[in-house]
């Protein structure tokens, strides 16, 4: 620890170190009883830090072309040391890490973080939220496998769908007409360097608003607080929260650990543009809520086509999500029970539908 | 009516050198021979024309070149095919003028068959050129529309060889193609596309065809099955049954309906062939069952391997050097089926020896890889159990910091 | 607990928690960056092994002689001729999938199951064979002997 203490003084005696993170020193976090909650953001982003080092490394050995996609993923697994552990690592973290984004939205959601003066922390995690959904798709189809193929052929179909700027959405997606090899160079472009890029520009914006802010305290905390100021203490960020982050992060590195070695991420078979679809074709389960709902929209709807309403439906939802800070109304108290009861209709929605959407096959 | 329609067609026509066409053409079966279908014909490609068989002058108009004068055959009995055919075909001079590659001995072959004996005493029913050949659109044996394709050859013979009714007066069976066709030569060539699998023309011949005969049969088979035949060659069954007058290879895989052979042949199932001759408890019955279990035994080491190497695949090992080897094993399997015909089990064995050991080095490279990932399993419960210490130390150094039970 | 007893069980507890964090810590990190270290090593194979092979290395084979390697997931093999031309083609029989091999006193590959034979480039000249064996190309790279699909037309 002693020489810790000499490395911070000599980079403070040149770059005012010690300055630059006094607020940080100051910074607290309430605790109280929905505190844990606070640990869904910093899994997120530890997720995503553990993504960009297996990613990094993936990439030594990954090619992108349909040519050799599948072989080099292949080569990963079986001939390169700990490969294996390397590409399930990242395949688990990458469902993790969305697993935990969602949980995170809605944890915000119900504890009302989303409220003045954070509307634009919502809008940028809400932004954060749709790029980590884009690093999935664009991900998925790198090992160039049957599933990946054809899920891949599918989303972007209903991409197609889109009224007006569909099909041109769907022709920059794939490079082409068709899902091809230029559809590989695009996603891998746009994984490995697009969303990267945008994810953690963003992510510098959501933690200065974070650190801007400071830590929300739900409601139903902030009326007992001023019946018992004891329901809420503060707790130090550095070290003491910031020391309890990394026992969180720990046990998800021990999680990940034990998912590639236990339950190892399957290599699947190499994708044959040319052959039949298999059967029961489905996304990942994260979109898999969309999926479903458009399987059971009917293909009429009042003269309008049942996909097309699906797609805007989803649209429109989206946009009024991000859009929530604004929607609250003028009346908090109405305005909080309405996004409350949206949210919980939303989780619902998306468990059952995710739920129907596996057992329907 | 017919000279009508003649008339007709002489005001539209009367410029062609084959004029025969213009009435043939529109007239009913079996006078019917219409243009579409005489192009196809290679003598027509080749320049000849209606006169060139049945006579008569192809430039004159109407009935004018039927005329007896210009040499007019009328219809080519069936008794005087082949030797019209013969006419041009085995003349090496004439032929050398259109395609010197081809034989000129087919008539002088076809009398050494079996249609061409019988054919010979005045029989009409048998086979003549046009039966097999096809008649005024007859194509080359290489096409394959031809009815003389390899693809089509069997259903050529099938015609008359399956019609019971027509073939009784023969007194020979009517089976051939139906037990062919579930043959694995005939597998092998619709299946597979193996132009060069056997045929009926293959073991029987062309034109002159005739059964191979009982000595010949081996000889016919080893055209292709060398290693079979050799071995067959040398092994006691061969003298046992020369001397019964037996046909070789036909005894235990018969002639048409030759199916892919299994293990179960040295068995006492239906498919056995040995218990046929042999008495149960004697030497040989001893010495199939041994056959048998070894063969067994090399079988299903193999496939044993096969599921270990699966299940390490499964679990994401590496395994592919070891499934190459287990092609090895594959092949001392196929190499030992063959020396079977040897009927020596000394022999045999030593093929056995060769794949159990090759399969046994693949269970063992599918159990390391089973080991490796045990390994890493263990690896994986060496960091975890890290990991765990880390963040006891963690807790304690929480607790230790704040001086009082931490919160969470 | 009295206070004193405590200030006096708090320096053991201290080297005891600082043991178990720091022990930890580096442990679990060691456990890290050990696969991550042996991960970025290349490969004892350094190829995908899909197209282009390193079949041998010059001098391995002696002239008239063969060696069967690995080309992508099937076999294939490689020849030297007594006139030190290298040939190399496809190992896997096109009757019935047995491995060729190469006969030094035929001078021509044969295989062994049912008496197929080829000539060195893979044309099937008697037996069962229904095609040619694929024929690569071979070149040599410094002291490496590289077979490599043939491309174009």
């Amino acid at each position: 620890m002693k020489i810790v203490k000499q490395v911070r003084e000599w980079i403070d005696e040149r770059f005012g170190w010690a300055k630059l993170t006094e607020p940080l020193r100051h910074k607290t976090v309430p605790i109280h009883k929905l505190s844990y909650w606070y640990f869904l953001g910093g899994i997120t982003l530890f997720l995503f830090g553990i993504q960009v080092c297996t990613g990094i490394l993936l990439l030594m050995y990954y090619r992108p072309s349909a040519n050799e996609a599948f072989e080099s993923v292949q080569y990963i697994m079986t001939r390169v040391q700990f490969g294996w552990l390397i590409r399930s690592i990242h395949s688990w973290a990458a469902n993790l890490m969305i697993f935990t984004a969602f949980l995170h939205m809605f944890s915000v959601l119900f504890l009302r973080a989303y409220r003045k003066p954070r509307e634009l922390t919502w809008v940028s995690g809400m932004i954060l939220l749709f790029l980590v959904l884009g690093f999935g798709f664009s991900g998925y189809l790198l090992p160039w496998n049957t599933l990946a193929f054809f899920a891949t052929k599918v989303g972007t179909e209903i991409t197609g769908q889109v009224p007006l700027i569909g099909h041109t959405m769907m022709v920059l997606l794939r490079g082409g007409e068709e899902v091809t090899g230029a559809t590989l160079s695009r996603f891998f472009g746009i994984h490995v360097a697009v969303l990267p890029g945008l994810t953690a520009f963003l992510i510098l914006i959501h933690l200065a608003l974070v650190q801007r802010f400071g830590m929300s305290l739900p409601p139903s905390v902030q009326a007992a607080s001023k019946v018992n100021p004891s329901v809420v203490r503060e707790m130090k960020f550095l070290p003491n929260f910031l020391l309890r982050e990394f026992m969180a992060w720990y046990i998800a590195l021990g999680v990940l650990g034990a998912l590639a070695a236990l339950l190892p991420w399957e290599l699947g078979t190499k994708a044959d543009p040319f052959g039949a679809a298999p059967a029961g074709i489905r996304p990942e389960w994260y979109f898999m809520f969309m999926f479903q709902t458009l399987k059971l929209i009917p293909s009429k709807i009042l003269h309008i086509d049942g996909e097309l309403l699906g797609i805007g439906a989803f649209g429109l939802a989206g946009a009024i999500w991000v859009l929530l800070p604004f929607l609250g109304g003028q009346r908090e108290k109405r305005g909080g029970r309405l996004i409350r009861g949206a949210g919980v209709f939303a989780l619902c929605y998306i468990v059952a539908m995710t739920i129907y959407g596996y057992l329907a096959k | 009516m017919t000279l009508a329609v003649c008339a007709l067609a002489y005001g539209s026509r009367a410029q062609t050198a084959n004029t025969c066409l213009d009435c043939h053409g529109v007239l009913d079966p079996p006078l019917r021979v219409t243009e579409a279908q005489f192009s196809q014909d290679i003598h027509f490609q080749k320049g000849l024309t209606c006169a060139s068989c049945h006579g008569g002058d192809p430039t004159k108009a109407d009935m004018d070149a039927m005329s007896k004068a210009a040499g007019f055959r009328g219809k080519i009995e069936r008794n005087q095919v082949p030797a019209l055919c013969g006419r041009c075909h085995s003349d090496g001079n004439f032929m050398r003028q259109y395609n010197p590659g081809l034989r000129t001995d087919q008539f002088s072959q076809y009398q050494t068959s079996v249609h061409g004996k019988l054919f010979a005493k005045g029989d009409t029913k048998v086979a003549v050129c046009i039966d097999c050949h096809g008649v005024h659109d007859l194509r080359p044996a290489r096409d394959s529309r031809s009815n003389v394709h390899p693809l089509n050859i069997a259903q050529t013979c099938a015609r008359c060889h399956s019609d019971a009714a027509y073939m009784k007066p023969y007194g020979i069976p009517t089976d051939q193609f139906a037990n062919y066709s579930k043959s694995v030569h005939h597998e092998a060539m619709t299946a597979r596309g193996d132009l060069s699998a056997p045929t009926c023309t293959t073991c029987h011949g062309n034109h002159g065809a005739a059964p191979p005969g009982v000595d010949s049969v081996k000889n016919v088979c080893a055209n292709c099955h060398v290693f079979q035949a050799q071995m067959y060659e040398k092994s006691s069954h061969k003298t046992v049954f020369q001397s019964a007058g037996l046909p070789g290879c036909v005894v235990c895989h018969s002639n048409h309906g030759i199916t892919h052979p299994t293990d179960a042949k040295l068995g006492t199932g239906p498919e056995g062939v040995c218990m046929q001759c042999h008495s149960p408890g004697d030497d040989c019955d001893r010495a199939r069952v041994g056959l048998l279990a070894s063969l067994t035994k090399l079988d299903q080491s193999i496939k044993s391997a096969d599921s270990v190497l699966g299940v390490a695949e499964s679990s994401g090992m590496e395994v592919s050097e070891a499934r190459l080897q287990q092609d090895q094993a594959r092949d001392s399997l196929t190499k030992a089926r063959v020396t079977i015909h040897s009927f020596q089990p000394k022999l045999i064995d030593q093929d056995i020896q060769a794949g159990l050991k090759i399969a046994a080095k693949d269970l063992q490279a599918g159990k390391a890889a089973l080991s490796e990932r045990d390994f890493r399993r263990k690896g994986l419960g060496i960091a975890v159990i890290f990991i765990l210490i880390t963040l006891v130390g963690l807790f304690l150094y929480i607790r230790q910091l704040e001086g009082k039970p931490a919160n969470g | 607990m009295s206070n004193e007893d405590s200030q006096q069980v708090r320096p053991a507890r201290r080297r005891l928690v600082e043991i178990l964090l720091g022990g930890g810590v580096f442990a679990s990190v060691v456990s890290f960056l050990y696969p991550v270290l042996k991960y970025l090593v290349p490969p004892a194979v350094p190829d995908l092994g899909q197209d282009d092979v390193v079949a041998a290395a010059v001098g391995d084979l002696k002239p008239n002689g063969s060696k069967v390697f690995r080309f992508g997931s099937r076999p294939a093999l490689l020849l030297l001729t007594a006139e030190g031309e290298y040939h190399a083609v496809s190992a896997v029989c096109t009757h019935l999938g047995c491995t060729v091999q190469y006969r030094s006193d035929l001078h021509e590959i044969w295989c062994a199951c049912h008496n197929g034979t080829y000539d060195l480039d893979g044309r099937n000249v008697s037996g069962p064979p229904p095609r040619p064996l694929e024929n690569f190309q071979v070149n040599i790279r410094g002291k490496e002997i590289v077979v490599s699909r043939k491309r174009g037309v």
